[in-house]
């Protein structure tokens, strides 16, 4: 019984929380990843990206409600994801076109391009301010959770709840839905196919007739895709706000950089690695261990191993681990 | 136009900009806006010397220029001689014991080799850090229980303040050097990852270690270098010269305080800026450009490439600790809350890029004109949107929409003009010679 309620305690507190929040690091890493791989610079704009995305979708959630449209059990926002995308789609089209083009023409050395994706960045977190303000919001409607941790309790008659929120759970199924059409599209099309060609050797891909332009247009509308979903399930989870969604920056590259850059399986297991760190080494762990251990070992602290304002500096380390042993990532990623 | 020429003629036009500010606005807030261009102009001194000598890209000024201000905290503020009684020494063993862990763990790294090397680098990990924070935890608890409302830190050495802004340097030199041995020798966009996070860090520890400057508690009312404005009212010699110019005291009393920081930032701001251009012009300069140009060539030439990056990014970082100790002078308080990579280090990329990187003037020229431009876009967004939402009648959504929108014109300002000077003049006001 004690085993169990152990068991119950770590799936409520760190699992199913990590595995959340491990899947929006998981999405974000792999926009990164993508911009990385194919147009050969870290986008710094990629969490601008997001709050982007995340206000327009917003927006059409206001909307969808103020005509009395719900999603039934589930947050509205899901019916509004196309809009947020398509928007998203839109402006990264013209950025690039009206931006990073002329660099791209030029053949600028890759660190000029993310100085400029550090003014891209700049403009984009003046619009998001802009169109939405500078406030926290929530947006997540529809049943709040799957299962409360009162109905678990009564269900099984452990000591110990297990709460699964709706948001949670919606996460992960989008996630796995997203990170499995990604795959499809890069292994089984043919655009795809051009784009992880063009990703392994640009020369060569060039000498086969694969036509850049196109591959660069599909890579931007699929990244603003990802970084609107992620940034909507990051927002239905926590909530929105733009300053939040900068500092993501650090996390999503850092399960970017863990993975391999360039890598995509590569982000999605830095995105897992990265969350489940920040969440087990910030976690106060007395409410397992006070199962685990006979009576007089009991722990007198609160057994954290740091204070959840480090979570930074969690990513960080792990970062720093990595390249020091494994400089191209846990996954064999590009250098550049 | 000559180089010589065309360079007067826009520190001219910054000259002209103040000056128009100090007429409309008053005097007082252009010499606000003086004091932290000069500030500003230091922090992009350290950055031109990273980037504009040699190509490091570092993102994490502000964790250098909160550096600083910590510095101020450590050197200006009086000791608390209780929290010393009640748990000082324990918190410096507890340090103690935390160096020891890390010295002691990459000593098993490098002395052993397989599976003793991943035990036993590991086992001092973690022994270490259990003790550390048995050792740490105790004193930091004691100290901050020591009356938390006024102190609730150990307090610094009560040493005049002037001493901060070289101690700033040194500390954030320290963090360079920490950051470089591990950092550098990696990609350019691995370094930029980890100033980045590193910056993340050193303004988490501040929020968080009430025991070493009270977290958001916040330090106020440092040591000043300058009188206060109070005393030079109450000083009879000094409203009587004030009244022979034509001023009311308490106008003048601000204005001599604010020149009065306006000279000593100025007279580092020379040094620093002649120290930076014997050094361009020097041969190290010239093999710092070398290096930065083409890497593999300066290394066939028998150049220690890492050995140099380190050196440059520690003495770029220190002249942004000087910065950093030299504006929490200037605000009186430390307050870590405020620190926003934005403001503290993207910004002061901006300054960079537009002024010219590679040139110190351009350095100079840009960390003011950027600053005025940060300090003005506000009221004169707010200007430009009451003329374009005159038009619309009074309570329609989209007037205030427009209005509130100038609060948020500063970033997308900056980032235009970042691009537009990326685009058509990527080299700068004052480009590299």
């Amino acid at each position: 019984m004690d085993i169990l309620n152990a068991l119950v305690a770590l799936a409520n507190f760190v699992i199913v929380p990590g595995l959340a929040y491990g899947a929006q690091l998981a999405i974000g890493a792999l926009g990164v990843t993508l911009i990385y791989g194919i147009l050969r610079f870290s986008n710094f704009a990629h969490g601008d990206t997001m709050a982007f995305g995340t206000a327009m979708t917003i927006i059409a959630t206001n909307m969808l409600l103020a005509i009395g449209i719900t999603f039934g059990p589930l947050p509205t926002a899901l019916l509004a994801l196309p809009f947020g995308i398509g928007m998203t789609i839109l402006l990264v089209l013209g950025i690039d076109w009206l931006v990073y083009k002329f660099y791209r023409d030029q053949k600028a050395k890759p660190v000029i391009l993310v100085i400029v994706s550090m003014g891209v960045m700049f403009v984009m977190n003046g619009v998001v301010r802009f169109i939405i303000g500078v406030n926290d919001i929530r947006f997540a409607d529809g049943e709040r959770f799957i299962i409360t941790a009162r109905d678990f309790k009564t269900m099984t008659g452990l000591n110990e709840g297990l709460a699964i929120k709706t948001t949670q759970a919606i996460t992960v199924v989008v996630a796995v839905i997203v990170v499995a059409i990604l795959f499809w599209f890069l292994n089984k099309t043919r655009t795809g196919k051009s784009m992880r060609a063009f990703s392994d050797n640009e020369d060569l891909a060039l000498l086969s007739g694969i036509n850049p332009d196109w591959v660069v247009k599909v890579t931007w509308m699929i990244v603003a895709a990802l970084a609107t979903t992620a940034g909507v399930l990051y927002g239905l989870d926590k909530s929105f706000k733009a300053f939040t969604y900068f500092q993501l920056l650090l996390p999503i590259f850092a399960a970017a950089i863990v993975g391999g850059l360039g890598n995509p399986i590569g982000a999605i297991a830095g995105g897992f690695v990265i969350a489940f760190s920040e969440v087990t080494i910030t976690y106060a762990w007395k409410k397992v261990l006070v199962y685990l251990m006979p009576e007089s070992l009991e722990p007198d602290g609160l057994v954290q191993l740091l204070s959840t304002d480090y979570k930074f500096a969690v990513s960080f380390a792990i970062l720093i681990i990595v390249l020091l042993f494994k400089p191209t990532g846990l996954f064999k990623g590009q250098s550049v | 136009m000559n180089p010589a020429l065309k360079n007067t003629a826009l520190f001219s036009v910054l000259g002209i900009l103040i000056l128009g500010t100090g007429i409309m606005q008053g005097w007082n807030t252009a010499l606000l806006i003086v004091n932290m261009g000069l500030i500003s102009a230091i922090m992009a001194l350290g950055v031109n010397l990273q980037w504009g000598f040699a190509g490091l890209f570092n993102i994490g000024v502000m964790g250098f220029v909160a550096l600083g201000g910590l510095a101020t905290v450590l050197i200006s503020m009086p000791p608390v001689g209780e929290a010393w009684a009640a748990g000082g020494l324990q918190i410096i063993l507890g340090l103690i014991a935390g160096a020891a862990t890390i010295a002691a763990a990459i000593f098993a790294q490098k002395r052993f080799a397989g599976r003793t090397q991943v035990v036993l680098t590991l086992g001092v990990l973690i022994a270490g850090f259990f003790i550390y924070r048995a050792v740490f935890d105790a004193g930091v608890d004691a100290v901050e229980a020591v009356n938390p409302a006024a102190t609730g830190y150990l307090g610094g050495l009560n040493l005049p303040v002037l001493f901060a802004w070289p101690v700033g340097g040194l500390l954030a030199a320290g963090a360079a050097w920490i950051i470089g041995k591990t950092a550098l020798g990696l990609r350019s966009d691995y370094l930029a990852i980890a100033t980045l996070g590193i910056a993340e860090i050193i303004i988490a520890v501040l929020k968080n270690e009430d025991w070493l400057a009270r977290g958001v508690k916040n330090v106020i009312g440092l040591p000043r270098p300058v009188p206060y404005e109070v005393d030079l009212q109450n000083d009879a010699g000094f409203v009587e010269r004030a009244a022979s110019l034509g001023l009311d005291p308490v106008t003048a009393s601000t204005l001599y305080t604010k020149i009065g920081y306006g000279v000593l930032f100025m007279i580092v701001l020379l040094i620093l800026l002649w120290l930076a251009q014997k050094a361009l012009n020097s041969p190290w300069g010239r093999m710092m450009r070398a290096i930065r140009d083409n890497e593999v060539a300066a290394e066939a030439m028998g150049k220690d490439v890492t050995a140099r990056h380190l050196q440059i990014f520690i003495l770029g970082s220190a002249i942004c600790g000087i910065a950093g100790a030299m504006m929490t002078t200037l605000d009186g308080q430390l307050t870590p809350g405020t620190y926003q990579p934005l403001r503290f280090t993207f910004l002061v990329w901006v300054m960079v890029i537009v002024g010219g990187s590679g040139n110190n003037f351009g350095a100079v020229l840009g960390g003011m004109l950027i600053w005025w431009l940060w300090v003005m876009v506000e009221p004169l967004g707010l200007g430009l949107m009451n003329i374009l939402a005159s038009g619309l009648p009074e309570g329609s959504s989209l007037r205030d929409t427009l209005i509130d929108g100038a609060a948020h014109m500063r970033l997308l300002t900056m980032g235009l003009i970042l691009l537009l000077v990326l685009r058509f003049s990527p080299r700068g006001l004052i480009p590299e010679r």
